[in-house]
Formats: C-alpha cells, structure tokens, sequence
C-alpha cells in the first residue's frame, strides 16, 4: 500500500493544477453545508440567548425586528424614540422593572447606550477593573472595547459626531473611562455604556458652559437684564465633564419628553407581564411591547426556511460535483489507458491498478478533508463577527 | 530454452490467424523477428511474457508452461522472469528516472525494493550512462535517454529473457546502433536470451538469427 500511496502521491504532485482544483472544489462543497450549519448554530446562539433572558420590551410602535436587534444587539436600523413618560408609566404600574436605553450615539464604531445601573444586575454584568459610572460624563467600557482601543480605567474616549456635515452642531464629549466591564462574550463586549443623562448631553438636551454671571468678556454677553442674560458664541461650552464644571451642567426643557429608543421592563412575575402586554395592547396607539424571544423565533424560522432551500441548493451542487468529479477521474484513466496496459504487461494486478486509483482518491480526499476542517477551524474562530455583521449590524 | 509447440491463435473481426507448429528459441541466443505489419510480431511477444493465452498449443520457458499457469501465477513469472522493452518506452512521465527504473518492484508483491535493489539500479543506469539523469523527469530526456531508461527497467529483475518490441524504432540511426549496443551488452551480462521484434534491416547481421513471421501468419491483405 506505501507503493501505491508514493506513485499515486508522485502522479497527483505531476498533475498538481488538476489536484488542486479538485481539492479546492471538493473542500468548497463540503465546507459550505457545515459552515452554513455553523453559522446558523450561532446566530441561533447569539440572537436566542439575548432575546431569551429579556423579558419584555417597550419601543415606538414600527418594526418590531428593528426595535429588538436595536436594544438587544445595539443594531444600527433605530427604531422612532419614545420619551421618560414611558419609564413614569411602568413605574407607576407597579407591575415591572423599567430599565432605560439610548442608544442612538457611537464612540467610533462602538455604540453608546444611555441606561441606568440596573442594566448592568439585570445582565448579570460584572466589573473587571474600576468602578460603574457614578456621575455625569463618566463611561463603563466592554472587554472588547478595552483591547481593541487599549483603554483602561482613567482614560478618555470622545463620543462620535452623527453627522460629519454638521460640524457646528452638537460638540463630540470626551467621556472618562470609569470602569471595563468582563468579558461577556456579547455585543455588550463592544459597547460603551453611560448613564442616559450624559447621552442627552451628547444630544445637546443638557450641556455645561461658562457661568455667565461672572463673566467679564464684554462681547461674550448680548445682553443682560435683572432676570435674563443672553450670551454670544463666544462662550465657553464644556466638552469634558469634570469635578470643576460639573455644576454648570443643565438640562433644558421637560425632562419627561426626553428620548429613549426602548425600555427593558422586568415584570414581577407571568401575571404582572401578561398584565403589562394587555395595557399597552388595549391603551397604547404610539408604543408596543414585544416578547423579544418571539420576535427571534419569527426571524429565526425565516432563516431557517432561507437555510432549508440553501440546503437544497447545496445539495443539488454538490451532487453535480460528484459527477463532474466522477468525470475527471474517468477521464483521467482513460487518458492513463496506456499505462495502465503497460503496468499490466509489466505484471501487476488489476487489484494493484485498483489499489493505485484508491490510492489517487484517499489522498485527494484527505487533502480536502483537511482544507475543509482548517477552513471551518478558520470559521470558528471568526464565526461571532461574522454572525454580528450578516444579521445584527 | 524457449518452446512454442502446435501454437493456434486468433482474434480481432479481420480473422487474424497465428499459427506456429513449432519454434524453439535456445538459452542466450539473440533472435530477430522481422515481418509486416499485423503479422503478429507483437502477439508473439505477448504469448511468450503470458499477456495473450493461444487457442491451441503451448509455450514453454524452461519446462514451464506459461498458458498453464494461472492468471497471478503468470504475472509472477512474468515480472521475475521476462524483462519487456515497450516499441514507445512506455515510461510513467511523472515519475523520474530512478522511480522508473525501480517501478515494477512498486506494482507487485513478488519484488521488493531494499538497498541492494537500490544499488542495482544505480549500476545499470551508470552502465547504460544515465546516471546523472536519476532524478529527471522522463519528459525532460532525450529519446535516447528514455530508451535506455526502458531498458534499465527491463533489466532491473536481472531476467533471463529480454523481450524487445521494435526498440530501436523511433530512434536515428546513430542512436539505433548505441542502443542496440547497450540492449547486447545487457543481454550478455545476464547470459540472458534476447527475441527482438524489429523493422530495421541493417541491424540483422547482429542478431544469432533471424525469424521471418510472413510464414506463420494468415490475414487477409498482408
């Protein structure tokens, strides 16, 4: 069989264009099925276990997809905003645990969600470094976040203008890093949380400037009454919230409109949440509560149907490979007919011809087998991103 | 001694009939077998090395009945017995030299390669001058060089027949001579018996004698 195995090695590195693509295309149709299965595993994964462990959420009415991936894998596609009214409405409920999110800002590419502290017991987040944010301007970091920008606890990072063409529009914050989360092998990881107040102040509903009271510079006042000072560009605005300005930071207007994208609601228990759901079905025409489980399993089962006629199409190619596989090989001994008679002149048995040809297709089929594996190893390896971008970002 | 008794043999749709009452080849002798083309020059190779099995008769190499033997006991014989030169070489053009040379103890059990084999091959290529073409692919030799190379794998069994059909027929005639050359040096070395299927005339004289295959053989039109 070493014989076999060394002529038939020899034979396959002589023809190595023809090798190479029958490896390539026997690796490609044995990857993509299990790669596919791969991928649908954890999306199943990643999308389930979120959506699983969140109870309730309330949102804008629209699309409920869209307010889903948007509050519980921080996607792009916003949904229309609610205001605090909502948050007022569930605590005066008694009925659940209301839980802010903003989540309309980016550090770069990492989204910024306004929430409060509960988000953190509520996901069973733990602190790896520092300490949670306590006050205005202050940020918790995911573990990705951290490596990849290679923050740690002191450090600053600037929240991202929402659009580059408004350049005199809302100032970019430079927020301070307070703590990093641990890992949590969620979007959680590449996220940047701070308190809802501060992502207001990256809307511009509340900012800190120059006191200006006490100010001397004639041109940076307009004008100046008992009752109201008018102040001109010219004045200071805070970019950075810091022990010494945090007191001139102020909200304008009624904080009860101020937006939300959504809110995670804790019910008490089955009944306080069935109860919940029929309030807002029955008396809510602008807002809707969603089981966010649901609304990814509806995904999941489109998915699924999309995967069952890949499946199909996979199978269809990879049958029509098989032949065209069948073919090459056929061709080849034709092609090989001489020396085949020339062995078997020699002396060798059609047993040996057959052991030469097993020989041939053993090791095709292990160089496949092995191109296959490290490309799913490969797979693997990327497999979280890849979900995040084909079917949360 | 090599004997083909009352041996009857036909095939093929054109009624191709061979038929050879008696031929008796001795040991080391150097037979020539001349005569046109389809005259069964080649069938007669086949039928002495056991590839083709007669209707009729029979063919003896050293009292042994090659057409009695079974089929894997035929092959045995053959790849220890009988060393085949091929009219076109015949040789595997992704293996080198080398692999060439020791390819038949690849495809069968009955040989083995170990150093000693190793060091043969070495010996018969540095006799036939391509040992410094070892490693080279067939494809890179010259038709001379392959030749040679064919015979080295012929010879590699140290068999005590050599069976050559028109070996000499794709080369010039310089290269004829030197091949010829070789194949008796081999030949001799071996004390081996030589039947050569040839359509080069000049090279007759060489050869202990000289069967012409015209008388054997019936078809229509030859």
């Amino acid at each position: 069989m070493i014989d076999s195995l060394y002529l038939a090695w020899r034979y396959i590195v002589f023809n190595r264009i023809k090798t190479i693509t029958l490896v390539m295309c026997i690796s490609l149709v044995s990857f993509l099925p299990f790669a596919l299965k791969m991928i649908l595993k954890e999306s199943e994964n990643q999308l389930m276990s979120r959506a699983a462990t969140t109870p309730l959420l309330v949102g804008a009415k629209g699309n409920s997809l869209d307010l889903v991936m948007n509050s519980l894998y921080f996607s792009k596609e916003k949904p229309d905003f609610i205001s605090m009214k909502a948050i007022e409405k569930i605590i005066d409920s008694y009925l659940a645990l209301p839980i802010p999110l903003y989540t309309r800002f980016y550090a770069r590419e990492y989204p910024i969600v306004g929430t409060s502290l509960d988000y953190f017991e509520f996901r069973k987040h733990t602190i790896a470094s520092g300490r949670a944010f306590a006050m205005l301007g202050e940020c918790v970091i995911g573990a990705d976040v951290a490596a990849r920008l290679n923050l740690g606890v002191g450090d600053s990072i600037l929240s991202s203008p929402e659009n580059l063409f408004d350049l005199a529009g809302v100032y970019p914050l430079k927020m301070k890093v307070t703590g990093i989360l641990n890992k949590t092998n969620s979007v959680d990881d590449k996220a940047v949380f701070v308190d809802l107040k501060t992502t207001w102040v990256i809307q511009g509903l509340g900012h800190g400037h120059q006191d200006v009271k006490t100010i001397t510079e004639s041109d940076a006042v307009l004008n100046r009454s008992e009752k109201l000072v008018t102040a001109s560009a010219k004045i200071k605005q805070y970019t950075e919230i810091n022990l010494d300005n945090l007191e001139s930071f102020h909200f304008h207007g009624d904080p009860s409109i101020y937006p939300l994208t959504a809110i995670i609601a804790v019910p008490q228990d089955e009944k306080s949440a069935t109860i919940l759901r029929g309030r807002y079905l029955s008396e809510q025409k602008n807002q809707q509560i969603v089981r966010p489980k649901q609304v990814i399993e509806d995904l999941l089962g489109n998915i699924f149907q999309i995967k069952e006629f890949i499946d199909a199409v996979v199978l269809i190619v990879a049958m029509a490979m098989v032949l065209a596989i069948f073919l090459v090989f056929s061709l080849s001994f034709r092609l090989r007919e001489k020396e085949i008679s020339t062995i078997l002149h020699l002396g060798c048995s059609r047993s040996t011809v057959i052991q030469l040809v097993l020989a041939e297709v053993l090791i095709i089929a292990m160089f496949s087998a092995v191109l296959c594996f490290s490309s799913l190893l490969v797979l693997q390896n990327f497999q979280g991103e890849i979900v995040h971008k084909l079917f949360i970002s | 001694m090599i004997n083909i008794d009352s041996l009857e043999l036909s095939y093929g749709t054109d009624g191709f009939q061979l038929s050879i009452p008696q031929l008796i080849i001795q040991d080391e002798e150097k037979v020539a077998i001349i005569g046109p083309s389809g005259s069964g020059k080649t069938s007669l190779l086949k039928l002495i090395s056991g590839i083709l099995l007669p209707q009729k008769g029979t063919v003896s190499i050293e009292d042994v009945s090659v057409n009695k033997l079974s089929d894997a006991e035929r092959r045995d014989f053959r790849i220890t017995n009988i060393g085949f030169i091929f009219q076109d070489f015949e040789l595997l053009d992704y293996l080198n030299v080398q692999d060439n040379i020791l390819h038949p103890f690849r495809i069968t059990q009955a040989l083995t390669i170990n150093a000693q084999v190793r060091s043969r091959a070495n010996s018969l290529a540095s006799e036939l001058g391509i040992e410094n073409k070892m490693k080279r692919l067939t494809n890179t030799l010259s038709q001379g060089e392959k030749q040679r190379t064919a015979i080295c794998r012929a010879m590699m069994t140290a068999p005590k027949l050599i069976l050559a059909d028109e070996a000499t027929g794709n080369l010039d005639p310089s290269n004829k001579t030197k091949i010829l050359d070789s194949l008796f040096r081999s030949t001799d070395k071996n004390n081996a018996t030589l039947i050569a299927v040839t359509h080069d005339h000049e090279l007759l004289d060489r050869f202990d004698r000289v069967i012409d295959f015209k008388q054997f053989c019936e078809v229509e039109g030859v």
